[in-house]
């Protein structure tokens, strides 16, 4: 590893992001704190072993197209852990589909600075 | 919880005055939760506790304190050395997910530097969540193709002697780098210590803080309690 820098031979060049220091927020948004923590505690709990779930993650991140600010991490992440739900027979793309358009319908209909429940939707019907 | 505040008024296709709006990527996660809390596969208040762990509880400082310690500690550092995971352990800093942990001790001919290839499989235990750009593309292939260019850019220029040595991580076994004990500091406390061991120095992209120096970087503020451990 000690040879002559080989002028960034492939791939992207690195660069250290403005505002990288070691104050950043773990997390930029709630949802991806929430991925983060289902993952963990679905691993916990059994659901998958933690080399399933980098396998996973390394299938999603791998894909072309990838941010190179790394910004789009959690939402691989995010695809990750549906691949691994469907996968275990937990839930399939059109429930997690359905779910998420009756929790934006819900939110649309709720008040601002009301809590978003899922029985807002107007389509709302217990399952 | 439920109410999200991280809703952006841009892209917005429609005019709602004021309603809430979850963006796909969070409500596609509200959708998970709640067909895995139904399931009883997970409980809402277990995951808020493991979101509150990592946004405030496990961090660097963990790690530094496993340095620090091993600065002061011989035989402490020999059982780093030896079987990390173990070493760590004693220190209260267990793996969430079983993995084993090695600790790459930088020398002076020896500076080490972890990556994850694959993805971003990280020492959660002693160094928290990892930063983004640990997790974006450019590190991951970089770190191994060109190390020193790397370090360039976080400003660590070696001496053209030293050996780079690459540690790609697995969930199974995640590495951490002890750097090397900076000059002149006999006269500080192991709790002085850990405050000049930054993130950086223990992923191997930067060194530890100077005596004197604590500034950017710095896991702790001078105001700051350093016994809030976890």
């Amino acid at each position: 590893m000690s040879a002559p820098d080989p002028a960034a031979s492939s791939g992207l060049p690195f660069q250290l992001p403005p505002g990288a220091g070691p104050d950043a927020p773990v997390f930029a948004e709630p949802w991806q704190a929430q991925a983060f923590a289902l993952a963990v505690a679905l691993n916990e709990r059994g659901l998958f072993t933690w080399t399933e779930w980098a396998a996973a993650l390394s299938r999603e991140v791998a894909r072309p197209g990838a941010a190179a600010d790394g910004s789009d991490y959690y939402a691989h992440w995010l695809a990750a852990l549906e691949v691994l739900l469907r996968e275990k027979g937990v839930a399939g793309p059109e429930l997690v589909e359905a779910l998420s358009a009756s929790w934006q319908r819900a939110a649309h209909a709720t008040p601002h600075g009301q809590p978003i429940r899922l029985e807002n939707d107007p389509e709302f019907s217990r399952r | 919880m439920t109410h999200d505040h991280h809703t952006h008024d841009h892209d917005h296709p429609h005019d709602h005055h004021h309603d809430n709006e979850l963006d796909p990527f969070a409500a596609r996660v509200k959708a998970l939760e709640t067909i895995l809390t139904e399931k009883g596969l997970i409980d809402p208040a277990a995951i808020d506790a493991i979101v509150e762990t990592y946004e405030h509880k496990v961090g660097p400082r963990n790690g530094a304190r496993v340095v620090a310690k091993a600065w002061v500690d011989q035989e402490f550092a020999e059982r780093l050395a030896r079987d990390a995971t173990a070493a760590i352990a004693s220190l209260g800093y267990t793996g969430r997910q079983g993995e084993h942990m090695q600790a790459v001790f930088n020398t002076p001919d020896t500076h080490n530097l972890i990556v994850c290839t694959l993805c971003s499989c990280y020492p959660w235990t002693v160094l928290g969540v990892p930063p983004v750009w640990y997790k974006a593309p450019p590190y991951r292939s970089q770190a191994v193709i060109n190390p020193r260019g790397v370090l360039a850019e976080f400003g660590l220029k070696l001496p053209e002697d030293t050996r780079i040595r690459v540690w790609d991580s697995t969930a199974e076994l995640r590495y951490m780098v002890v750097p090397m004990r900076p000059v002149e500091t006999d006269g500080l406390s192991e709790d002085e210590l850990a405050r000049l061991v930054t993130r950086d120095s223990m992923i191997g992209t930067g060194l530890p803080l100077r005596p004197g120096s604590l500034g950017p970087g710095a896991l702790w503020p001078p105001e700051a309690d350093p016994g809030a451990g976890i």
